[in-house]
């Protein structure tokens, strides 16, 4: 179908201006990323000055220095990864069991159940009352308040419902015969199935965790149980209106631009070592929830 | 998906199913309950795992989803802490009345419809114009390489995104005023202009957002017939002909659905973001309903009025979202959930 020796002089000239549109818009996705290094990596001044295009100038890292003996920036380091493998562990042991007995034909209300899910995908009470329900339930300022308040949502469970119900009715009567219960068969005979679709669900409970911001700075004040991105936002407020910063950074080598890029760096690193692995099930899995979100 | 030759016990699949299904037809056979009382109770003696591993879901829904929707009722009270969401008492429509006779509120809304807007009428064609670009490219490591990269702005958290459009756009040093200076433009600090507000926030998105948004257009193309193609290249059309007959009348199915989503969810500007980046100066043209309501509420303690105000968020697009499906069951024959 597509054979660069059939294609005729148009047809090449419109793959190559395809393929430099393409690269272009690749280039422009990645080069943020790029200036955010450089930036880190220079001086103050330099980055003050307006001289970092491309590469470090004056090449220093006195701006990780400034970052890394932070302690508050190793403590909420450290609460991020709590937060998201214990938010990934809570939330799949609600949605696997969850979504198989969805899954059964032979729950009762079934129907009912599945719209009283499906309804807070169309409809929900906002943000002033679900904080104030999360201040009856005495969660504010909790770690676990955070884990547990936010470990279900509709879409996850519907998603891996739709999985679960696709598995042909043979392998759970199979299962049956060896008089398997249905603890057994959804650990045993679903859950080994249903690995594409667990996995699915268990990245994007990752990267919401991760990346999870606005919540935790509504809820969370002690600042030893505030996540890596509220610390972030936090020191980039701070940054770029202390007055008394302004004085301290003009001895040392670094700067409030310096110290955000490299602070930013220092929390997309994770996501970068993990991206590789993660990207082909997440193809799969956009594709696997259908053209919901 | 299923390996077929894993057999269970050592037998092959086929018999043990065979048999399974016999064994469960013959249960079912020797259960013969004389009441409907009697079948529920058995049902239940049954089946009761199945609604032991349903409970602690359902419980979830009530507590942190429904129990908030018993609260919206502070809508219609006049809320204070001390007497709780019970014994305050009602005020009926008064804090909608006050809504809007709020000019700030009213902008609000208007500022989250021409968000909207702008998204759909320049983010909402670029990821289908980047999947039918990557389809076009033939070097397989190239094609891989740009879409590995592109969908990567998906996984950044909107903190570090606000973090690197700060940074970009500093009036000092930053890349975009460093890349006027070059073209003689003096520096513009971009954030503190209302008139930049809407274009950043929206070119923000579409970086994040096209690579990852191209994703289900490209299974869609893939879907496409091969031997519409082949055909096509028969009667000797180009690649640009292929594209405008073939590719795109295919796709039109998703794009409609998608486009359904997106004016379904009109009312869902990523506020995230908006607080990250607007500033007192912009709130002209930045402030969303959300960011409205977490300012008055979460900020001001006015509770009652913000839970009107995201009441009303809810209601509006709980009728859109509604709309939209109708739209696409009758569009796609299929509704969307």
């Amino acid at each position: 179908m597509m054979n660069w020796n059939l294609y005729s002089r148009g047809d090449k000239f419109f793959a190559i201006v395809v393929s430099i549109l393409v690269g272009m818009f690749t280039v422009a996705t990645l080069y943020p990323f790029i200036y955010i290094a450089a930036v880190s990596f220079s001086s103050g001044f330099a980055a003050q000055a307006g001289k970092v295009v491309l590469t470090p100038i004056d090449a220093t890292i006195e701006a990780y220095g400034y970052i890394l003996w932070d302690k508050q920036f190793w403590i909420s380091y450290r609460n991020t990864f709590i937060y998201t493998i214990g938010g990934t562990i809570m939330s799949l042991a609600f949605i696997i069991p969850g979504a198989y007995a969805l899954s059964r034909r032979q729950l009762k209300g079934r129907r009912f159940f599945n719209l009283f899910i499906a309804f807070t995908m169309w409809f929900n009470a906002g943000l002033i009352p679900f904080f104030l329900n999360m201040r009856d339930l005495n969660m504010l300022d909790s770690m676990f308040g955070i884990i547990l308040a936010f470990a279900v949502n509709a879409f996850n469970i519907i998603l891996l419902r739709n999985f679960f119900e696709s598995i042909p009715q043979s392998f759970e009567e199979a299962a049956r015969m060896d008089g398997a219960n249905d603890f057994e068969v959804l650990w045993k005979v679903f859950v080994p199935l249903s690995k594409p679709a667990i996995a699915t669900i268990t990245l994007f409970c990752i990267v919401s965790r991760w990346n999870g911001f606005f919540w935790a700075m509504v809820l969370l004040q002690s600042e030893e149980k505030i996540p890596l991105q509220v610390f972030l936002r936090h020191t980039i407020a701070k940054l770029s209106d202390d007055d008394e910063f302004a004085i301290v950074q003009t001895a040392a080598g670094f700067s409030a631009e310096t110290v955000t890029a490299a602070i930013i760096v220092c929390s997309i690193i994770p996501v970068l070592i993990v991206y590789p692995f993660i990207q082909k099930y997440f193809e799969k899995g956009i594709l696997l929830g259908g053209v919901k979100e | 998906m299923v390996d077929r030759n894993t057999g269970i016990g050592g037998t092959p699949v086929e018999e043990v199913v065979v048999e399974a299904s016999e064994a469960l037809r013959d249960r079912a056979k020797s259960y013969t309950p004389d009441s409907s009382w009697a079948r529920t109770v058995d049902h239940f003696k049954r089946e009761w795992q199945l609604y032991v591993m349903l409970a602690p879901t359902i419980i979830w829904f009530l507590v942190f989803l429904y129990k908030p929707m018993y609260g919206l009722q502070i809508a219609f009270k006049d809320y204070s802490i001390f007497r709780g969401v019970a014994n305050s008492p009602w005020v009926g429509l008064e804090h909608f009345q006050v809504l809007f006779s709020n000019d700030q509120f009213i902008r609000a809304v208007w500022n989250t419809i021409k968000i909207s807007a702008l998204n759909l009428i320049f983010g909402f064609p670029a990821p289908i114009i980047l999947a039918l670009m990557f389809n076009e490219i033939l070097h397989a490591t190239f094609k891989k390489t740009a879409q590995t990269i592109v969908y990567l702005p998906h996984f950044i958290s909107s903190v570090i995104i606000a973090g690197i459009v700060i940074t970009a756009f500093a009036p000092t040093g930053g890349i975009v005023n460093i890349i006027l200076g070059w073209f003689g433009v003096d520096s513009i600090y971009f954030l503190t202009r209302p008139e930049w507000f809407r274009p950043i926030f929206v070119g923000t998105g579409i970086w994040q957002e096209a690579g990852f948004g191209s994703i289900v257009f490209l299974a869609a193309i893939a879907g496409v017939n091969p031997s519409l193609y082949e055909s096509a290249v028969v009667d000797g059309a180009n690649r640009w002909q292929m594209m405008w007959k073939i590719t795109i009348p295919s796709i039109l199915p998703t794009i409609l659905i998608m486009l359904i989503i997106r004016i379904g969810n009109i009312m869902e500007v990523s506020f995230e973001l908006v607080i990250l980046l607007y500033q007192p100066a912009t709130y002209e043209t930045a402030d969303v309903v959300n960011t409205w309501i977490y300012r008055q509420g979460l900020q001001s303690g006015q509770y009652d009025l913000a839970a009107a105000a995201g009441l009303f968020n809810a209601l509006v697009a709980f009728v859109l979202v509604m709309t939209a499906n109708t739209l696409s069951r009758r569009y796609s024959q299929t509704s969307l959930w």
